[in-house]
């Protein structure tokens, strides 16, 4: 088929220096593919340099001294097909001597480096009660040891999908326990689509930006609101996004949007903020670089210098250097300052297409202060994982309206064994995903038509009837 | 306007949704000399709506009013003309995501029913990507077709008239991902693989019986796929109301005065109440991915 080219293989082989997850079972764990670079990953190690070149998906098995080497089918296909099976459990006794081999048998085992497959195949062979368990019992024996001992490995690109499950089953403390059925509902209530502009502000490592960012696939403008010193991407990174995906990504600090709500921001003052920053941050690195900021610093301090007829070309050169820093970093303001601009000039026309907050901040007045920004007519979404802070959020929203179909949420997710009489539910499920407020903005009216008297009755009385309208 | 990119003002020949309450949401298409009736009175399409901005207040003829909102998808599912049991965006973003689904994807669907979830993947994958969708009720493809040429998404979307199990999508090696919600989901499975990119991709199936899910999670194995994995996703809402709830009187406490006004006589505070009834089952999502063949 034409859509299978060379072209398309070349894309999906693993180069050097490509952000990948790393699969086992159920567990991910996101690296980026370097040369002679030892990974760590559920108890094993291993370089990756052997799986450049190699196709995205591909199982590899963990030989000795960490080397990747790609499965073969036929070891992944082949099963311990046991034609013996017991019907019931009556005569197996837990005498616990039914495996034959001990702990050092099979320590031995593993550093004569046997494959798990035949470490599982020895341990079939040496349990006395294989044969009387029933073909149930037997394929989940296989299957638990299949877990403990099989040593394969599987690289994946990421995505969006494996990244949420990764994080969610890795470090949920990180997202603020989002979980991804969460984050997928959140995406879609916010109606997340290429060539809108969209606000972000999170505190997940940059799993919600990047989630934002893959569905935009670099087209529109993504601007993440950040609190702090800077804004955090970790969790981007992972994604692996083109270049041009950093192009539609803006920037802006949400200790300015006072600020730019008043109309009170203009380039020096951002110029004070940013300047301010670096030169705390200059000073913490050493005495002579904050100097070299101030304007005229420069020209002074070579006059200082021409001064002194015992300053030899070292320091010549030196001043040199501390110039060319100078310069470097007043780019470097500038290229900022410009950004800032830009994130700016995006937020005055509030015209944005949508809204999305995932933070461990308090929701109610990050969405306050940022809906602000939005058309007429766009949707909004704000995470917690706490419903209180959500219940808030809704209350204030009706009390100050601007805002219809407000909804709080939360789903349930529920994971299914189906296999041949035995499909039931998973025995564990996850307790909760989070709670999401969604939400339309609308025009807000100043003129006073007939049926909107409502809006100017006292604060509690309206609750009451906004409430039970929910 | 369009549903996969926003404009600002209402135009003759859009699709608008007129937002009366939560429960009460309807599609209307904008034309010139036009008329709607709502339980708040009429709406002149002329004068009330061409032109005006989307989201704005529109005051009816009985002086009631409503809201104006641009198509979404997802104001779409709850405002579309049923012709078949839908899905909801509940089970949408669930099988968006796990699909993984993008800007560029090509996407396989069938059947395509009244259209809820075809508008939310063109949504997705506009501008570049393309839905291949199969429908074998040839007045229900007709219709959804007309649909998607008022909404202005036809350029992203091929209906066929056809029935998947026999004659497949349509299209082969050209999927990024497969949907299938249709009654035996297992005989189209092999027309899925047939339809996916050689370097794989992902299926899903909906289906609202454990007994189909058995057979086509049995099928989708022998056909060699991986990462098998069914799951359901409910949707709680929560009512947010203001409760009271009255303290006992224990009566006046020793050493007190016995003319202290007793201090509060209830609590008041702001809770959610779960529904008494929500859907307690739409359907099991069972997703896998198509290896590299």
């Amino acid at each position: 088929m034409a859509a299978d080219n060379g072209d398309d293989d070349y894309q999906n082989r693993i180069k050097e220096g490509d952000y990948v997850v790393l699969k086992r079972g159920q567990i991910f764990k996101a690296v980026q593919i370097q040369q002679k670079k030892k990974v760590i990953f559920e108890k094993q190690w291993f370089y990756l340099d052997n799986a450049v070149g190699q196709l995205y998906n591909t199982t590899f098995e963990i030989a000795s001294g960490g080397i990747l080497q790609p499965q073969k089918v036929e070891d992944a296909e082949s099963s311990f097909d046991s034609k013996e099976a017991g019907t019931d459990n009556r005569n197996i006794v837990d005498d616990g001597k039914s495996q034959k081999l001990t702990r050092d048998d099979i320590e031995t085992l593993k550093e004569q480096g046997l494959k798990g497959q035949e470490i599982i195949q020895q341990l079939i062979e040496n349990s006395s009660t294989f044969r009387d368990k029933t073909g149930y019992a037997q394929d989940k024996y296989i299957k638990r040891k299949k877990k403990k001992y099989e040593n394969t490995v599987a690289i994946l690109k990421p995505s969006c999908r494996i990244m949420a499950l990764m994080y969610h089953g890795r470090e949920p403390g990180k997202i603020c326990h989002l979980r991804y059925d969460t984050l997928a509902q959140m995406l879609t209530l916010a109606n997340i689509h290429a060539g809108s502009k969209v606000l972000v502000f999170e505190t997940c490592a940059g799993l919600v930006l990047g989630a934002v960012m893959e569905r935009m696939g670099g087209y529109g403008s993504v601007i993440q609101m950040y609190p702090g010193g800077g804004p955090l991407r970790a969790g981007v990174e992972s994604f692996g996004f083109p270049a041009h995906f950093h192009d539609m990504l803006h920037d802006f600090p949400i200790c300015h949007v006072n600020a730019l709500l008043a109309g009170t921001m203009d380039t020096t003052a951002k110029d004070h903020a940013t300047d301010e920053k670096q030169y705390n941050m200059a000073a913490e690195k050493g005495q002579n670089q904050p100097e070299g900021e101030q304007q005229g610093n420069p020209e002074e301090q070579s006059m200082e210098t021409g001064d002194n007829p015992l300053q030899d070309q070292e320091k010549m050169e030196e001043e040199k250097r501390r110039e060319a820093r100078a310069q470097d970093k007043k780019m470097k303001l500038e290229e900022k300052r410009r950004k800032l601009a830009a994130a700016a000039a995006l937020l005055e026309g509030r015209n944005a297409d949508g809204l999305v907050i995932a933070s461990r901040f308090h929701p109610c007045p990050v969405l306050l202060g940022l809906l602000k920004f939005l058309a007429p007519s766009r949707p909004f979404v704000v995470y917690s994982q706490y419903r209180e802070t959500l219940i808030e959020c809704y209350t204030k929203l009706k009390e100050q309206g601007g805002t219809v179909n407000i909804q709080l949420t939360d789903t349930w997710l529920r994971h299914y064994q189906v296999l041949p009489n035995r499909t039931h539910p998973l025995l564990l499920m996850s307790g909760g995903g989070g709670y999401v407020l969604s939400g339309t903005t609308v025009a807000v009216d100043h003129s006073k038509p007939a049926g909107s008297q409502q809006a100017e009755e006292p604060a509690p009385k309206r609750q009451k009837v906004k409430d039970t309208e929910g | 306007m369009s549903f996969v990119e926003y404009s600002d003002f209402i135009q003759d020949g859009d699709v608008a949704i007129v937002y009366l309450s939560h429960s009460s949401v309807m599609p209307v298409k904008v034309q010139h000399g036009a008329q709607t009736q709502t339980r708040y009175g009429v709406i002149r399409h002329s004068t009330d709506l061409i032109g005006k901005r989307y989201g704005s207040k529109v005051t009816c003829s009985k002086g009631g009013w409503v809201h104006v909102l641009h198509p979404t998808p997802e104001l779409w599912t709850v405002a579309l003309p049923h012709r078949t049991q839908i899905l909801y965006t509940t089970d949408i973003a669930t099988i968006t995501m796990m699909l993984e689904l993008k800007p560029g994807s090509v996407v396989c669907e069938s059947g395509t029913g009244s259209g809820s979830l075809s508008h939310a993947i063109l949504r997705t994958i506009a501008p570049t990507g393309h839905l291949h969708t199969v429908e074998f009720h040839q007045q229900r493809a007709e219709k959804v077709a007309e649909e998607f040429k008022e909404h202005r998404v036809d350029h992203l979307v091929t209906v066929r008239n056809q029935d998947v199990c026999k004659d497949g999508f349509g299209v082969t090696g050209v999927a990024d991902a497969v949907f299938l919600d249709i009654p035996s989901p297992w005989e189209a499975v092999g027309h899925a693989k047939a339809a996916l990119k050689k370097h794989g991709g992902r299926v899903c199936s909906f289906s609202p019986c454990i007994e189909q899910v058995q057979r086509t999670c049995e099928v989708l194995a022998e056909q060699g796929f991986e990462e098998i994995s069914t799951l359901e996703v409910l949707l709680r809402v929560h009512d947010v109301r203001t409760i009271s709830l009255p303290l006992p009187d224990f009566g006046p406490e020793s050493g007190a005065s016995e003319n202290a006004p007793p201090n509060n006589t209830s609590v008041t505070l702001k809770t959610i109440t779960p529904p008494r009834e929500m859907p307690g089952h739409t359907g099991y999502l069972t997703f896998a991915t198509k290896p590299r063949t």
